[in-house]
């Protein structure tokens, strides 16, 4: 059998988009333990703590850029496929397909689009501001000065048109989740006669906590603050 | 029953094509939709117009050669069947039925609803053998193999290569066809031998030929006239993860 040279290698690119997927839900779990303690309190001490230990830590720090790193992968990859996709049916039909088992398969270019666009202003509203400088300091009764990181969510999420566009893009990373949890698994061959239906339940899980938890905040601040 | 059928016409490869209607009038529920298909022809042959090019061989259900998209599925809308082995009993008197050719960059329509499959041979002669240049043939029982991987590679080996999967995909990918093949020889010792090269050649030429990528939609899985498994997507990724960076010289 003579080797072809390996040009293209879809699998490839596909095992690397699972394996930055579970990386990038693993970081949705701890960014959504942090957000939920916002809730807590009324002067915000226990998320201001977390977000302080998040940002002087040097493992976080450098794992944050790792985590950068896989959303830059996870994003142009995703791109590159989904236009090879395009590609390879350059005419389509005239009935559309439907017998898809997965249906938010369908639309994760779009469902990632949103995720994408959402992460941009996300990065602007609280990442940048943290880097440079441009969040007030508080004080603390027992003495920690820290940068009051949870006083601007909590002014975000009294204007309503930012809840509506938080609520509608962690709905649409919902989705995104909901396909990409159990699909990761498929990509890297991880398919079981028995494990893989609870792998799809607990995909399915994963999605709703993420999603249940990261809208109940704004919701919460919203109505009730 | 009477029938309006809306079939993709295309005089060959270069032209443009279209959808065409007409009229088909006292079909039996008992005909096959080939069956329907050749009616509509002798009535167009008698009228003197060309008739509707189709693929077609043992009408068996067997052979893979016959390839229509039916009402936005491919061999239409009964599950684990090939086209000739769907019949009129399963649409309406007054139906429209919507034809269509397998569509996918490598599978061009050469004539209506014929297209050229030729890439799934390209994949094949790519690594879908095993190399044994001589000898006589072999005791049946001089290798043993256990009985669940001995199914499991004639599950995989039931493919007959009809394109449906590529047809099914959103992506129009072929991983479920190349992804059987790689498996039915995977999974005896065999084929074995040759495992770890046949994968990624397999695989570079099924990306070559511009097939696209696998979303893990599983529509392929749904339109498998032999219900071929995913699970065989899966063990290619495995096979290819594994020939690529966990033990290549395995």
């Amino acid at each position: 059998m003579s080797n072809l040279r390996l040009k293209y290698a879809s699998i490839t690119k596909k095992i690397i988009m699972g394996v930055m997927g579970l990386f990038l839900s693993s970081f949705l779990v701890v960014h959504l333990s942090i957000n939920l303690l916002v809730l807590f309190d009324n002067d915000q001490y226990l998320f201001n703590q977390a977000a302080h230990f998040m940002a002087t830590n040097p493992l976080i720090q450098t794992f944050q850029w790792v985590l950068f790193l896989a959303f830059v992968v996870h994003i142009i990859l995703g791109i590159v496929l989904q236009i090879q996709n395009w590609l390879a049916r350059p005419i389509g039909y005239k009935v559309k397909g439907y017998s898809e088992q997965s249906f938010f398969s369908k639309y994760m270019i779009h469902t990632g689009m949103v995720v994408f666009i959402f992460l941009i202003i996300h990065f602007a509203n609280f990442f940048v501001k943290a880097k440079f400088g441009m969040v007030d300091e508080i004080t603390y009764p027992d003495g920690k000065t820290v940068d009051n990181l949870g006083i601007l969510i909590v002014n975000l999420f009294k204007d309503g048109y930012y809840v509506a566009f938080y609520v509608v893009s962690i709905l649409l990373l919902g989705f995104h989740l909901e396909h990409g949890f159990q699909s990761a698994f498929q990509s890297l061959g991880l398919h079981h006669p028995v494990y893989t239906r609870w792998i799809k339940a607990l995909g399915t899980l994963f999605s709703v906590v993420i999603t249940l938890g990261f809208i109940t905040i704004p919701i919460v601040i919203y109505f009730f603050r | 029953m009477d029938l309006t059928l809306k079939v993709w016409r295309q005089a060959n490869a270069k032209e443009n094509g279209r959808f065409v209607e007409y009229k088909v009038k006292g079909i039996s529920s008992d005909a096959s939709f080939l069956e329907m298909m050749d009616i509509l022809n002798e009535q167009l042959v008698t009228e003197g117009q060309d008739p509707v090019a189709f693929d077609h061989d043992c009408r068996e259900g067997i052979c893979g050669a016959c390839s229509m998209y039916i009402n936005g599925r491919p061999h239409g809308p009964d599950k684990g069947t090939t086209t000739c082995q769907l019949h009129m009993r399963r649409f309406k008197d007054g139906d429209t039925i919507t034809v269509e050719p397998w569509r996918a960059k490598p599978f061009p329509v050469i004539k209506d609803l014929v297209v050229d499959r030729s890439a799934f041979d390209d994949i094949i002669q790519a690594g879908g053998f095993v190399s044994v240049s001589t000898g006589g043939v072999p005791d049946a029982n001089a290798i043993p193999i256990p009985k669940r991987k001995a199914d499991l590679a004639m599950d995989a080996a039931a493919c007959i290569g009809c394109g449906a999967c590529v047809a099914a995909c959103k992506n129009a990918s072929a991983m479920l066809f190349v992804s059987a093949k790689v498996s039915q020889f995977a999974l005896l010792p065999q084929g074995r031998v040759e495992a770890r090269e046949r994968v990624q050649n397999m695989v570079a030429k099924m990306d070559e030929l511009g097939f696209g990528n696998c979303t893990n939609t599983y529509a392929c899985e749904a339109a498998c006239p032999k219900e071929i498994s995913v699970a065989n997507i899966a063990r290619m990724n495995r096979e290819y993860l594994a020939a690529r960076v966990i033990a290549p010289n395995d």
